[in-house]
């Protein structure tokens, strides 16, 4: 039974049609890589798994919660699917340790000390530990990022979403955050990644989707996808960026 | 230097209305400053326009005239009456509130949509997310401008000597002309407002490095 389920979708912004019928499933421990020119409506997909964008049609089912559906409490469903963005959005005026512990507290309402232990472990995970009184602005991009990752994790979520989380990085950093993200994968998280980390997308991901023009133009894995594409779009966008 | 001493009990008896109403009406303007910006970015678009007129019309109007219609035009319906103090305190605080507003919207558009869009990925409400992850990088920004406003707010206070209430300025003119030293009377009564002033900008000064922006 897939964990994911996206039927028809369709998204528009006033009159522009940025999703046009995207259908797809994504297993439970897949990881799910969307590739994909700019502008070619990635990031929409993904905000749509999570309904931060307002969905225009189609269906979208999310550990059996169907979150098109207007009486769905969407604030229960987003706790069980983290993002990360490409910026970090880590709150400024709160410490690394209360980023991670104000979901948790606030709503699975978790007391301050367990709150805190949890997130120490996560810190140590992402190999932070020494930043947790730390604020964001004191770390670098690449740490910011792993906090993020860890702030997301720390409601306990089944999928993860993340959207070029490390496009914002300098490439010094960008292993570190990748090494989170495959660590998580081995532990069996569903993850959906948007990237263009086509190395991260071999090694890690289990299948790949190249989208442009509002759909979903070829999916495979990661190996047959970039060894021998079938779309001529794919063919064309894979030697700009290979 | 006689005549200042002899003067100033009653300056000070002033100073005492003053930042009373002063008090009363700047925490009630913030209030309503708070609920109009919420209003004018409540996802329905009559609040919207309830917010907006509200705004504009305090805006679009003299301190004094909006003084006059509460005190005169709004005590003169036979089922409204309060006293000179009230109707002050209440224009004061309906003036500032609409400042406020404005103060308060533009401070809360300042902070970036991802931080909304973090906080809701995470499930918080969108009330959550106001309180616990926008209001307060908000208020932070809008420190100086909320001082400011404040300042501009407590001189307007003196006005309301006009619809006789006792404060600072309306002692000052009784001292004036009981004494027939308006210079030196006059010259105490602005440094009184100017000490006031200047106190208000250090505590500003103050909470704005407790709340350093980080
Ligand atoms: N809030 C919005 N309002 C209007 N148009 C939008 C909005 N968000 C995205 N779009 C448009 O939708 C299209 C797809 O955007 P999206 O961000 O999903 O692309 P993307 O594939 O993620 O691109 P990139 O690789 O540059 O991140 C773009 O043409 C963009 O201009
Ligand atoms: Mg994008």
């Amino acid at each position: 039974m897939s964990i994911i389920q996206v039927k028809n979708l369709q998204k528009s912004f006033g009159h522009i049609e940025v999703l046009k019928d995207i259908n797809v499933e994504i297993q439970e421990k897949e990881v799910l890589c969307v590739i994909g020119p700019s502008g070619s409506g990635k990031s929409t997909f993904l905000r749509c798994l999570n309904r931060l964008e307002d969905i225009s049609g189609g269906h979208v089912i999310v550990n059996g919660h169907d979150i098109t559906d207007s009486k769905i409490n969407i604030n229960k469903v987003r706790q069980e699917v983290g993002m990360v963005f490409q910026q970090f959005n880590l709150f400024p005026h709160k410490t690394v340790l209360q980023n991670i512990t104000l979901g948790p507290i606030k709503i699975r309402s978790i007391d301050k000390s367990n709150a805190e232990s949890r997130a120490m472990e996560l810190l140590a995970k992402v190999g932070l530990k020494e930043k947790a009184h730390s604020y964001p602005g004191e770390l670098s991009g690449g740490q910011k990022q792993r906090v993020a990752i860890a702030r997301a994790l720390a409601m306990d979520p089944k999928i993860m979403l993340f959207d070029e989380p490390t496009s914002a990085l300098d490439p010094e950093m960008v292993g570190d955050v990748l090494d989170v993200m495959k660590q998580l994968a081995k532990e069996g998280m569903t993850m959906v990644v948007v990237t263009h980390e086509m190395g991260f997308a071999r090694e890690v991901g289990d299948r790949v989707i190249f989208m442009d023009g509002g759909y979903i133009v070829e999916e495979n894995k990661p190996e047959e996808l970039f060894g021998n594409p079938q779309h001529e779009r794919t063919k064309a966008f894979l030697s700009k960026i290979l | 230097m006689e005549t200042i001493l002899a003067a100033l009990p009653y300056l000070l008896e002033g100073l005492q209305v003053t930042i009373y109403i002063f008090l009363i009406a700047i925490i009630l303007g913030f209030m309503i400053g708070m609920i109009m910006a919420l209003l004018r970015l409540a996802p329905i678009k009559v609040l919207n326009w309830i917010s907006r007129i509200f705004v504009d019309a305090i805006r679009g109007t003299p301190f004094l005239v909006q003084l006059f219609f509460i005190y005169f035009g709004l005590n003169s319906l036979p089922w409204i009456s309060f006293d000179s103090t009230t109707a002050g305190i209440i224009t004061v605080a309906i003036n500032a509130g609409a400042y406020f507003s404005e103060i308060i919207r533009a401070g809360i558009q300042s902070i970036d949509k991802g931080q909304t869009e973090a906080a809701r990925s995470i499930g918080l409400t969108s009330v959550q997310t106001m309180r616990f992850i926008i209001l307060p990088q908000a208020f932070r920004r809008m420190l100086p401008t909320i001082t400011n406003q404040s300042i501009i707010s407590l001189k307007d206070t003196s006005l309301l000597s006009i619809i006789g209430i006792a404060d600072l300025t309306q002692q000052g003119e009784i001292q004036a002309s009981a004494t027939f030293e308006a210079f030196k009377i006059w010259l105490t009564v602005g440094v009184i407002y100017f000490v006031i002033i200047y106190c208000l900008s250090l505590l500003a000064n103050f909470l704005e490095r407790r709340f350093e922006l980080r």
